[in-house]
């Protein structure tokens, strides 16, 4: 009301001048959603050096530097097969890509989340000294869990190649817009959980825990099949499904590991993926990415009522 | 003239929380009722900053100068009001904010950059600049951990400096660094003002301000209190500044102790009673323009006028800063409990300061004088830079002390 006369007047006497039209910047309490997406995107080149430096400082004086990005999934990966295909026998042919395939946009999900939900409060220095818009720190940490993936992803064509495994095209090209999606949703909740986190400390412990929980409710490790009878038997075939980065990684394993049915071990056919088809993978992305989107809006839009206080609470 | 810095109505609060709980449980627990105090750190503050125009912001430790500054920065967000910021803002408020111990100074150069708001490219072509600003050489493929701290700072401000500002936001970052290095940085400044660039400056040191701001806001407790040319505003913070330090505490003394201070925004002789006319120091073993040597006693000789020939009774209070323009000392005649002084005519008031104990360098001596009834600062003098003190010894720092050693070795 006020403010508004004065800052047309503001306005106009900057343009009266007639001199060089200069960005106006507006420090005030509350900042609108879109007009943080525009400097959310005015920063992009500190989202990037952010991210640079996430993964420089994480492995830096470290003797095997990068191979640690590696060697942590490589080291689930080799329990998840003694354990699943040794021990208890679940006789899916090439476990180990079958499980790469899912564990890799899994550890994508998860580091984001978790990496982003500590963001804010881990980045405190730069919060109390420096102006920049904050949920950037949220979105780093994404940004790392993406760059992390590729390296893994370097591990998995390899393995792919080796065993000769084939990629299903058909469903590939899907697969971007799937690992796009996730990338959203995982930016909404750090954003989100970041902010609380700067109030309440043990939300970081908390997601560690309910991330656990997810991890088991997405077929990474088992199969999908295995759950799907029991699942339609009791309705909650619907609630499975609206885990987001289930279809997500059930198109990874369809696109890499592309055996629906394939002999067994044990020289019998096993139901290994279920019969989706692209169509149905395109929708429910489409979805997702609609979805996202508008959680990524409402996640800046809790962020921005949170953030003024950050300074002071850290 | 456009408006460069507009600040509209604006207020800061701080919750003060006695106990912090940032746990779930305790959240839960003490569920709307955290203790907790508001603080109001700004109130309603309205000013405006032209384009070109370098304007101080001037207040004791606590007046909300500096949480003002970081609000126009944009590190915290006013609580009410808003501020219009016309053009890129450099802030030099924490320099080398955000560095990064595991990177080396070039890749701090480009995150420190991009935090501020600088494109890749751009920074890319000034790289070469902001090293040879900064006067790291070859250590810059170093980590910033091997830095010392001074080196950091330099990157800094080169860092800043280089991003090629309309507005620069400057709080006592100056004091960092060494001789040389202040000097760049106010060369730095001067050039900036020349070009035309807005700078917004807080400083505890008014000699500073003085030297390069075109007019100057004082602020106490979270209010704009005065404002105008630099030597006003001066006046202004001194008035406060002495109402403060001497004045207020003295409970004893219901008048002294509410003693409303007069907010003249001009101080002229013709409304002063007492001036001090001369202000001069001299070593016992030295002469009057030499440096006084430390641990040597000094007398302080202040030349003072009655004007209208009628005695008064005053306090006389002594300040000595130090170059940064931190108190070194603080101290006046009524809460050392000494007898006021009379002053009638005109004449010098000496003062005796025994085997002064300050470590070697340049220092700031004001000298007040207050109205013992009524407590009204008659008026004030200070020799800004200008005491030079010379210490054999080989330590440093603002104390010179004379220490030995022995061991006590325990059988």
């Amino acid at each position: 009301m006020l403010g508004q006369q004065k800052s047309s007047d503001f306005f106009g006497t900057g343009s009266r001048v007639g001199d060089e039209e200069l960005p106006i910047h507006l420090v005030s309490p509350r900042v609108g959603v879109f007009a943080r997406l525009g400097s959310i995107w005015k920063h992009r080149g500190l989202l990037f050096s952010l991210v640079g430096k996430e993964i420089r400082v994480k492995y830096k004086n470290s003797f095997l530097g990068f191979a640690w990005s590696m060697l942590n999934p490589a080291m689930y990966i080799l329990i998840y097969y003694i354990v699943f295909q040794k021990i208890l026998r679940n006789g899916i042919p090439l476990f180990a890509i079958y499980l790469s395939t899912g564990l890799l946009v899994w550890n994508m999900f998860q580091a984001g989340v978790q990496g982003g939900t500590g963001s804010i409060v881990n980045g405190s220095a730069l919060v109390k000294k420096v102006a920049f818009p904050r949920e950037i720190l949220a979105l780093a940490s994404v940004g790392a869990a993406f760059v992390f993936f590729l390296f893994q992803v370097v591990v998995l064509v390899t393995f792919l190649v080796i065993f000769h495994v084939a990629p299903a095209l058909n469903y590939l090209w899907i697969l971007p817009f799937g690992l796009f999606a996730i990338l959203i949703i995982a930016s909404a909740l750090s954003i989100f959980l970041s902010a609380i986190n700067v109030y309440l400390r043990d939300m970081q412990h908390l997601v560690e825990l309910l991330l656990l929980a997810w991890f088991w409710a997405t077929p990474v490790v088992y199969t999908f099949l295995t759950l799907k009878v029991g699942l339609a038997h009791r309705g909650l075939t619907m609630w499975y499904l609206l885990n987001p980065v289930t279809p997500v990684v059930l198109l990874s394993q369809r696109a890499l590991y592309a055996r629906v049915s394939p002999m067994g071990t044990n020289h019998q056919i096993v139901h290994v993926l279920p019969n989706f088809s692209p169509g149905w993978f395109m929708q429910a992305v489409g979805i997702e990415i609609v979805v996202g989107a508008i959680l990524f809006m409402g996640a800046l839009y809790v962020f921005s009522r949170l953030e003024g206080n950050f300074a002071e609470e850290l | 003239m456009s408006v460069s810095v507009d600040v509209r109505d604006v207020s800061k609060r701080f919750r003060l929380v006695h106990d912090k709980y940032n746990s779930l449980k305790e959240r839960v627990i003490h569920a709307g009722r955290i203790p907790h105090e508001d603080f109001w750190a700004l109130r309603d503050i309205s000013l405006q900053v032209n384009e070109g125009e370098t304007v101080g912001l001037l207040g004791h430790n606590g007046s909300g100068k500096s949480t003002l500054l970081k609000c126009i920065a944009g590190i915290l967000q006013p609580t009410r009001g808003e501020i219009a910021v016309r053009g890129r803002v450099a802030s030099m408020l924490e320099l080398g904010a955000g560095f990064s111990d595991e990177l080396s100074g070039r890749a701090n150069i480009f995150l420190n950059a991009s935090l501020m708001g600088m494109p890749k490219r751009e920074i890319e072509s000034k790289i070469d600049d902001i090293i040879e600003f900064a006067e790291i050489g070859p250590f810059i493929d170093n980590q910033v951990r091997f830095y010392s701290s001074r080196s950091e700072t330099r990157l800094g401000f080169a860092v800043a400096v280089n991003m090629d500002p309309h507005i620069l936001l400057v709080d006592e970052v100056l004091a960092v660094g060494d001789e040389n290095f202040q000097r760049k940085c106010i060369d730095k400044i001067r050039s900036f003002q020349k070009e035309g660039r807005t700078i917004v400056f807080v400083s505890h040191a008014p000699d500073l301000v003085r030297s390069i701001c075109d007019r100057a806001y004082v602020l106490d407790h979270g209010k704009i209190v005065g404002h105008g040319s630099v030597q006003d505003a001066i006046s202004i913070l001194r008035d406060f500044q002495m109402a403060g330090s001497s004045l207020v505490n003295d409970p004893n003394d219901p008048l002294h102790a509410k003693a409303p201070v007069k907010l003249s925004t001009h101080h002229n002789s013709a409304e002063k009673r007492v001036l001090i006319s001369n202000l001069e120091i001299q070593g016992e073993s030295t002469g009057a323009s030499a440096p006084i040597q430390s641990g040597d006693s000094a007398t302080l000789r202040v030349g003072y006028e009655v004007v209208n020939y009628v005695p008064v009774e005053v306090i006389l209070g002594i300040e000595i800063l130090d170059a940064k323009g931190e108190t070194v000392y603080r101290g006046d005649t009524a809460t050392l409990e000494m007898p006021p002084l009379e002053l009638s005519a005109k004449g010098n008031v000496l003062v005796r300061l025994s085997a002064l104990p300050l470590g070697e360098g340049v220092y700031s001596i004001a000298v007040s004088l207050i109205d013992r009834h009524g407590g009204t600062l008659l008026d004030w003098k200070s020799m800004d830079n200008s005491v030079k003190v010379l210490c054999p010894q080989k330590s440093s720092g603002v104390l010179a002390l004379n220490f030995s050693t022995f061991v006590e070795q325990e059988m």
